[in-house]
């Protein structure tokens, strides 16, 4: 494994938990991200992801230096899976190591905004009867050229 | 040249996942403003452009050899 990853088979996410553990660390959040089936009351079948995997990599790493650089002492691994996921996979795992935990909560949920935000991953629904890549409706980025 | 890539939605609009074009020496904002005009539906597909796996600025300056993504909004977690 590598400590900043988009994986194409199912996610371990014991692996990154131990990666970031270290004799330092008091505190260790561990968070998967699922396949939700029911989304405001639309049923998803299964998902489909995408990533500009160079790029999202790079971008992952970037991540867990801004959160090694905001929360001193703090260790990160970030995956994410692309391809066809069904209910209840594991999309993305974070894992956040630090010496107490209060910092640990805080920087892993940093983390995902910070995905949401700027690596370049994304996410088609398949419903029964149509699909949808997510974002589209949502309102243009800042700094963007559309 | 300057190679194009395409993702998701904006894929599904191209047919294609990559392809070449001739825009070395231009700027970002003029790719962007080719790009709408071959694909008037991206107008609506709010991209942002990464040059070399970093996004971009609109005054960037293209040099051949780079690699431009256009990056529909993001969705992952």
């Amino acid at each position: 494994m590598k400590a900043f990853e988009i994986v194409t088979t199912a996610i371990e996410p014991q692996l990154y938990a131990d990666y970031v553990l270290r004799p330092e660390a008091g505190a260790v959040t561990l968070f998967t991200g699922h396949v939700r089936e029911w989304t405001k009351g639309v049923r998803t079948l299964h998902l489909s992801y995408e990533a500009y995997i160079p790029m999202a990599e790079k971008k992952l790493a970037q991540i867990g230096q801004e959160i090694e650089q905001r929360w001193e002492g703090t260790n990160v691994a970030i995956a994410h899976r692309i391809g066809e996921l069904q209910i209840s996979d594991i999309a993305v795992v974070i894992a956040v190591s630090s010496p107490h935990r209060k910092t640990a909560y805080e920087a892993n949920e940093y983390a995902i905004e910070r995905i949401k935000e700027i690596v370049p991953i994304w996410k088609k629904e398949i419903w029964e009867d149509g699909e949808e890549w997510i974002g589209n409706q949502k309102k243009k980025p800042e700094g963007g050229f559309a | 040249m300057i190679n194009l890539r395409y993702f998701a939605g904006l894929k599904e609009q191209t047919g294609v996942s990559e392809e070449q074009v001739d825009m070395a020496g231009h700027t970002v904002e003029e790719l962007w403003q080719w790009a709408t005009e071959k694909y008037p539906d991206f107008q609506s597909g709010a991209a942002r452009l990464a040059v070399n796996e970093e996004y971009a600025l609109p005054t960037d300056v293209l040099e051949s050899g780079d690699i431009v993504a256009f990056i529909p909004p993001v969705s992952g977690g």
